[in-house]
Order: structure tokens, then C-alpha cells, then sequence
């Protein structure tokens, strides 16, 4: 056996923070073979991405690094002083990180970013280095790379953007790249291409890959072999054959039981069949909602003089012509990769947004119609957001988060009232209504969504939309919430739309789903009619490419 | 970039007419012009021929036309105390004012961003420390006390510097500076300083807090990650992102740097604008208060305009329509 390309030995980081020590890293220590994918997995918190970060010997103070040994084939890089790890960052060691949006400076050109690092690290001049550049953009599939070279990082799609990042990362031929997150921030479609080009590149060079991430279904498409890691210790290591399908120790297990397959059938479905009433959709009463002919278009003209002559006009079909409708208690999934019109038809579901074109009826009322359907509207329709860490206001308190509505919409007389029903809702959700007192920055992610699942429904709505509700959640907490939302649906009779890129979570919660693809809703059904037999080319292509811990062998 | 420079001075001359409406209201209704014309013992109907010879009687819009007209052309009529044309006054004694504005903004954009810079790099360093304490003065203190204190030490004590004037001047026939001489240069030194004082620790704290902020952006992190030696890091890549938000209030102060001049020019008897401009208001001095304000209006408005095209040059996102956006 060939020696390691990475050999980590005990590698801890710990924080030295004014309430004590925090070790985000703890006696570590693994292994990677040339050529080989290690997929790094965990929640968040589970210190993956600073076991990279420690690697590159990028942790900041008070971040303190400590480690038996690290190995890059044979050389020690641990403890080594700025300058030395300079010429190791990017030369042997290149690094992919989550945001492409955010990782490439917007100030300079694509080029003048490639061929400072080509410099940095080769001995070639700038025709030299900028031919290079030229390649590496053309082997990480950017289409016209000669023309492409010269433009700033806002002129390329996220998808693009991640693939100059790549091209970045292998530009000084390294021997390891560590991927931190590198398809987390984009469309599946868009994040299944980004792992073939990785996985490509990486082969063709011989690279050893990081690859960190917390989607299990990244690491089952890309990875050879994964550790699983959990509050900065190593759970599990293996195969990623062996971990998924014979899991070992009890974390594992857990992580993979709360993974929504896309292959899994709606449970809700898999019900109504054993009941043998699998028909039954007919037989229910009128919609709740209905959405008519809905569509959206902005004007995005650069000035009003082109608006009016018409020269440089640039409108936007946001939204063509959808319709669909809910049924009372059922939940509708729309489905589509960004910019293809989800969230605008939540907007103008739920009245932030005025349709150009259409209506959206509740109950059979327009909620545009007039004074009266607007305050309906408020009370009936809620939303939940997809940051909860932004949707919850900072300085106010729990308590007053989750009254707002009831105040706003007079819903309740007093607040003795008010507290009675704040603490109702806050049981509701599975959270000890003592926490009213509380403010947001005391809760994890999912009990901040737990208390603005609360809000939602203090107003007593009837209608809620879901936009994003678990994509900013750990998997193990999103199950909970999707647990909780499919629980507080029984119990309050509630009618969801549900707005998602992740099709697995769709198809475990909703009854129907609609695909929309730019603006277009290109298919409308039953869910299990959907998911096991699409229609739509753009639906199958779309369900191909989510990666999936039930592909692996 | 043509098309968005001509928009902008599209809208350039809209805010000077805004100016030059208000200079004008000013003009003509603050106090009546024809009684600080006459002498006393001059008849109405000495005071009507007057008013009817200067066009006094026309309707309003006749009369700012005619204002415009005469401001364009660099007239903006005679000095109610000195008797001269304005123009000239204006003229003669605008290079004092624009050589201390020019050295003040100089020395508060060099030493402002280099301090900022160190002390966002340094930020645990004692020097850096102690740069913020004394940051801390220049924005605190008022400027006239910082003006004296500079003359107390270094005029009176010390006796390095001048304490007041312009030096010995020397003319180019169309502007008279005090650059060329010995003298004009140590006397500029101090106003200089005091006049800087304030932009410079107010460049000095911005271009630190921005520089924090850029310095923990992912696209640093990912620069650091690819090897790249600190110094491309630190003056290229974080520096330039920095640039925005400091030219816009860099721009907005050194405007106000013009302006502020009105009280370093009189702590230091600098015979420039602002003295002249206070001069003026001791007597009600009409004319030259408004074509001051036009003056002001005017400066602001250039360099509002400098700033626009700045934003242009350093930020490509801000290019609209001038590039393809692709996919």
C-alpha cells in the first residue's frame, strides 16, 4: 500500500474564550490515499470545516492548534511559521469553498484573480500564466473561456462561479484539495454538475480530496471512503457503502434514519393505500386556495427612457400563467431550482406581491378584492421563512415575537389573554413556555423555527406557506420540524404550501406537487404520481440529478 | 461610461439651478439691494429710477433668468462694501483658499488611510491603540481650538511656524501661490494641519472599520487559502474593497473641507474665501454671500460628480448596462 498523500495525527483545535475553553476539535487523527475522495460528514458544529481550516493553518485567534503530527506526503505542515505555509496554501493545497458567491473577490476580473495565483506559485510569466488560466477554465467546463477570462465573479452564475473557484484551487497542480461545503449554496442540478468536475479534475490529476460537507447525499455520489464526525470527534470511519448501509454506532445511525430519501414513498400515501382508500382526492370538499393564472413580470429596464420608448427593454416573466389549488388540511409542494419563480408565487400567494396577472382565491374571495379580504387575508395566510436566524427580530422577546400578530390583528382582549395564548402556542410547538421571557440568540436554529412556526399561528391561520422552512437546518433537526409541521397539520386542520429545492422533504410531506421551471409550472400532480413516474423532461431531470444516499451500492 | 457621465451632469446642473435659485431669492429679497445702494439722501423717486435702470420691476422669472445669465459669465454684480466687481473679489482670493483645501485634503487622505490600514492590521498593537486614542481628539475637539493650540505651541513657544497669513505670494499672472516660496509654505503648514484634522480621524476610523469588515469576508479567507503573500492580500485585495464607502464620505468631507476653511482661514487670518465670506456677513455684504453660496454649491456638486465616476472606475458591479451579463 502506497503511503498517505494527508496524514493527520491527532489534530485537536480548541478556543480559548473568556468563558472557558471550547474544543471544537478533539485527538483527531486520519488518513488520505492519493487519488482518493475522504468524505468528511456531520452536523453543524461537529468541527468539520475547521479540521480543514486547521489543516491549510488558516485558524484565527483565539483558535489554538495543536497536533501529534500532519503529514503532506512525508513532509510535516504542522507548525510551520506564516511564510513556509504560504508557499504550501494554494501550491499544495488548494481549497474550495462553500459560497461562491461570496469566495471570489467582486473587485477584480476571473483572470486577474486565476493568474495572481498562477504567479504566486509557478515560475511562468503573465502570457504564460494567463494561457494557463485559459485551460484551466476551459478543463472546469466555463464555455468560452478566452472571452469568459476578462469578466468580473457577478457575471457568472453561482454554478459558473463554483467551477472558476475549482479551476482556482487546482491552479498550482496541487496534491490535496480540501472542498469545504462545495455544493451546499447551489441547485441540485447545478450541485450534481459541480461534483462530476471536481470528481473529474481530481482524477485526471491525481489529487487526494477533503471533501466536507453535511449532505450524506454529496458524499454517497462522490465520495471512496468517510468519517463521520460529531462534537469535534471522529464517530465513525469507513467505507461510504459500509456506513450507509451498516451503520455502526448509534450517531450514525441517527443521522442516516433522519436523511428524507427521495426514494422513500409518502408516508402519508403509503397510509391511504394500506386503508385501501387511495382515491379518495375526488371526494373532498372545495379548495382552500387557488391560485389562477398567476403571473409576475418585472421590469427591470436600466432607465425610464427605455420604459417608454421601449428601446432596452428587459421584462422578466417571474411567473407564467400557474395554477394550481390546495384542498382543505392538504399540503401543495412546488418545487424548482433558484430563480425559477418559488418564492415570487409565495410572495404573491400571501399578499406581499401583487400579481401582474391572475388571482389568488381563498375560500372563493380574491385576497386582492378589497378592504375586507386584505385583513381576511392577514389572519388566515401566514408564512414561515427560511432563516430563522433572520426572520426572528433580535431585540424583542420571544413572548412578544409570537403576540405580534394577535396584537396587530386585535385577535386577542388583554394580555393576561395574550400570555395564556402565547404559552398555549409555545407547548403547541414542543418548547417549555417559559422561554417567553427569552430572547432569539438563546435558541438553536430549530427552536427558532419552532417559534416562528409559533407566530405563524397566532393569528389562528388556516392557509400556512412554507418557503425554505428546513434548508438552513441540520438534518437531524430538520427531520424534528417536518415532524412538528406534519403534527401541528393534524392537530390545527392546517392547509400548507410548501416551497422546497430539497425533493426528498417534498415528497415525504406533501400530497401534490407542482415543478416549476422558469416561471412555467411544468407539471402538477398527486406526489407519488410525480416522483415515481414524471412526465416533464425538466421533472426527471431534475429528480436524476439529487444525489442520493439509496444510489450507493 | 459617456452615457452615465452625461446623466450625471444632467444632474449637476439641475442642483446648481437649485443653487443658484436659492443664491438668488437671497439676493434679491434679503433686504432690498436698492436701499444698500443709494445714499441716504437720495428721493423715491431717485430709489424707482433705480430700481426700474436695474430691472428691479420685471417679473421674477425675467429677473433669475438674467441672474443665470450673469453668473455664467462670471458677473455677479459689485460688492456692496468694497465696491468691486465680485468676480474679482472671488478671483483674488480663491487660490489661498484652494491651495489649503488642496493640501488639507492631501494630508488627511494619505495620513487617514495609511493610519486606518495599520491600526485595522495591528489592531492589538499599542501604536494602533494610541493612533485611536488620539483619533479621538481630531474628532472631538472643535477646530478653532485646535487652530490656537497649534499657534500656542509651535508659533508662540516654540517659534517654529508664522502664526497667521499667507506668507510671501508669488504671482503667475492668473493665480497667486504660496507653494513657491519658503515662506508661503511654512505658513501654509499649520491651517493645514487643523483644517485636515477632522477628515483625516474621520477617514482614519472609517477606513478601519471597513478594512475589519472586508478582512472577514469569505474572498479573504479563500486569497489566504491560495497562498497569496500578505501584502497582495492586504493593499490589493482587501484595500480596494474598502474604497467605496471611503470615497463617498472622503468626497462628502472634502467638500466640507472647503467650507470648513471659513474657520482655519480666520483663526489664521488666511486671506481666502471663508474670511472674506465672514467679512461679508459682519456687513451684510449681499452679493458676495450669494455668489459664495453658488461657490459652495458648485465645488459640492464637482466633486459629488468626481466621486460618481470614482464609484464607476473601482466597482465593476457598478457598471450597468455597459457589460453582458452572462451565464
Amino acid at each position: 500500500m502506497s503511503e498517505p498523500v494527508l496524514s493527520v495525527k491527532d489534530l485537536s483545535v480548541v478556543f480559548h474564550l473568556r468563558r472557558g475553553d471550547f474544543t471544537a476539535v478533539n485527538k483527531i487523527s486520519f488518513d488520505i490515499m492519493p487519488g482518493e475522495v475522504l468524505g468528511v460528514v456531520g452536523e453543524s458544529g461537529a468541527g468539520k470545516s475547521m479540521t480543514g481550516t486547521a489543516i491549510m493553518g488558516l485558524v484565527d485567534r483565539p483558535g489554538e492548534v495543536s497536533s501529534t503530527s500532519i503529514t503532506l506526503n512525508g513532509d510535516r505542515i504542522d507548525g510551520l511559521d506564516e511564510e513556509s505555509l504560504r508557499k504550501i496554501r494554494g501550491r499544495r493545497i488548494g481549497m474550495v469553498m462553500q459560497d461562491p458567491l461570496t469566495s471570489l473577490n467582486p473587485l477584480f476580473t476571473v483572470g486577474e484573480q486565476l493568474i495572481e495565483t498562477i504567479r504566486r506559485h509557478l515560475p511562468l510569466n503573465e502570457k504564460q500564466a494567463r494561457a494557463r488560466a485559459i485551460e484551466l477554465l476551459a478543463d472546469a467546463g466555463i464555455p468560452k473561456p478566452e472571452d469568459r477570462i476578462d469578466a468580473y465573479p457577478h457575471q457568472f452564475s453561482g454554478g459558473m462561479r463554483q467551477r472558476v473557484v475549482i479551476s482556482l484551487a487546482l491552479a498550482a497542480e496541487p496534491e490535496l484539495v480540501i472542498a469545504d461545503e462545495p455544493t451546499s449554496a447551489l441547485d441540485v442540478s447545478v450541485q450534481a454538475q459541480i461534483i462530476k468536475v471536481l470528481k473529474r479534475l481530481c482524477a485526471e490529476r491525481g489529487v487526494a480530496v477533503m471533501l466536507i460537507t453535511h449532505d450524506m447525499g454529496v458524499i454517497a455520489e462522490a465520495a471512496d471512503r468517510m468519517i463521520v464526525m460529531n462534537k469535534g470527534e471522529i464517530v465513525e470511519t469507513g467505507t461510504v457503502g459500509d456506513i450507509i448501509h451498516r451503520p455502526k454506532e448509534p450517531y450514525t445511525i441517527k443521522l442516516i434514519d433522519a436523511i428524507p430519501s427521495i426514494k422513500e414513498q409518502n408516508p402519508r400515501y403509503a397510509a391511504a393505500v394500506a386503508r385501501g382508500d387511495e382515491g379518495d382526492a375526488a371526494v373532498t370538499d372545495a379548495p382552500l386556495v387557488r391560485a389562477e393564472n398567476l403571473s409576475m413580470v418585472f421590469d427591470l429596464s436600466p432607465s425610464l427612457f427605455s420604459r417608454l420608448t421601449g428601446r432596452n427593454r428587459k421584462i422578466v416573466n417571474a411567473v407564467n400563467d400557474v395554477s394550481f389549488q390546495i384542498e382543505r388540511g392538504k399540503t401543495y409542494g412546488l418545487v424548482g431550482e433558484s430563480g425559477s419563480g418559488k418564492s415570487t408565487c409565495a410572495r404573491m400567494m400571501v399578499g406581499l406581491l401583487r400579481p401582474t396577472d391572475g388571482n389568488v382565491l381563498l375560500e372563493g374571495t380574491d385576497i386582492w378584492n378589497d378592504k375586507d379580504a386584505a385583513a381576511k387575508r392577514r389572519s388566515k395566510i401566514q408564512m414561515i421563512f427560511q432563516d430563522p436566524y433572520a426572520s426572528l427580530n433580535p431585540r424583542w422577546r420571544v413572548g412578544d415575537i409570537i403576540a405580534e400578530p394577535m396584537r396587530q390583528l386585535g385577535i386577542a382582549r388583554n394580555n393576561k389573554e395574550i400570555t395564556e395564548k402565547v404559552a398555549y402556542l409555545l407547548d403547541r410547538v414542543r418548547l417549555d413556555p417559559v422561554v417567553m421571557r427569552k430572547y432569539p440568540h438563546e435558541f438553536s436554529g430549530g427552536q427558532r423555527q419552532r417559534i416562528a412556526i409559533a407566530r405563524a399561528l397566532s393569528s389562528e391561520p388556516e392557509f400556512i406557506i412554507c418557503d425554505e422552512p428546513t434548508s438552513a437546518l441540520d438534518v437531524s433537526v430538520q427531520a424534528q420540524v417536518l415532524e412538528l409541521m406534519s403534527q401541528l397539520q393534524d392537530e390545527f386542520g392546517l392547509t400548507y404550501l410548501l416551497i422546497s429545492h430539497n425533493l426528498a422533504v417534498v415528497r415525504q410531506m406533501a400530497d401534490a406537487v407542482g415543478v416549476l421551471h422558469n416561471g412555467v409550472l411544468v407539471e402538477s400532480g398527486p406526489v407519488e404520481e410525480i416522483f415515481s413516474a414524471p412526465k416533464a423532461d425538466y421533472t426527471r431531470m431534475l429528480l436524476d440529478a439529487v444525489p442520493d444516499i439509496a444510489k450507493v451500492a | 461610461m459617456l452615457a452615465f457621465i452625461f446623466k450625471r451632469l444632467g444632474q449637476s446642473i439641475i442642483v446648481m439651478l437649485a443653487v443658484a435659485l436659492i443664491s438668488f431669492i437671497m439676493f434679491r429679497y434679503v433686504g432690498d439691494p436698492v436701499a444698500s445702494m443709494v445714499s441716504q439722501e437720495a428721493t423715491i423717486a431717485d430709489q424707482e429710477l433705480l430700481r426700474e435702470r436695474l430691472g428691479l420691476n420685471d417679473p421674477f422669472y425675467v429677473q433669475f433668468f438674467r441672474f443665470i445669465m450673469n453668473a455664467l459669465q462670471g458677473n455677479f454684480g459689485i460688492s456692496y462694501r468694497l465696491q468691486t466687481p465680485v468676480a474679482d473679489l472671488i478671483m483674488s482670493r480663491l487660490p489661498a483658499t484652494i491651495e489649503l483645501a488642496l493640501t488639507s485634503a492631501t494630508i488627511a487622505l494619505i495620513v487617514g488611510i495609511v493610519a486606518g490600514v495599520f491600526t485595522a492590521l495591528n489592531r492589538k498593537s499599542p501604536i494602533a491603540a494610541g493612533i485611536m486614542a488620539f483619533s479621538l481628539i481630531g474628532v472631538s475637539l472643535p477646530t478653532f481650538l485646535i487652530g490656537i493650540g497649534l499657534i500656542y505651541i509651535f508659533a508662540v513657544e516654540l517659534q517654529w511656524l508664522p502664526s497667521f497669513g499667507r506668507g510671501q505670494v508669488v504671482d503667475l499672472g492668473w493665480w497667486r501661490t504660496g507653494f513657491l516660496t519658503e515662506t508661503g509654505l511654512r505658513s501654509l503648514i499649520l491651517p493645514a494641519i487643523t483644517l485636515s484634522l477632522f477628515q483625516m480621524t474621520l477617514i482614519m476610523r472609517l477606513v478601519r472599520a471597513e478594512m475589519l469588515e472586508v478582512l472577514r469576508q469569505d474572498y479573504i479567507k479563500f486569497a489566504r487559502a491560495r497562498g497569496l503573500s500578505k501584502r497582495a492580500i492586504n493593499f490589493s485585495h482587501a484595500l480596494k474593497n474598502t474604497m467605496v464607502p471611503v470615497i463617498t464620505i472622503a468626497g462628502l468631507q472634502l467638500g466640507s473641507i472647503i467650507t470648513g476653511a471659513l474657520i482655519t482661514e480666520t483663526v489664521f487670518q488666511w486671506p481666502g474665501i471663508g474670511s472674506l465670506f465672514l467679512s461679508s456677513v459682519a456687513v451684510v455684504d449681499v452679493p458676495v454671500m450669494a455668489a459664495y453660496l453658488i461657490f459652495v454649491g458648485f465645488v459640492f456638486v464637482i466633486v459629488n460628480l468626481i466621486v460618481d465616476i470614482l464609484y464607476y472606475v473601482v466597482d465593476p458591479r457598478l457598471r450597468v448596462g455597459g457589460s453582458s451579463k452572462g451565464h
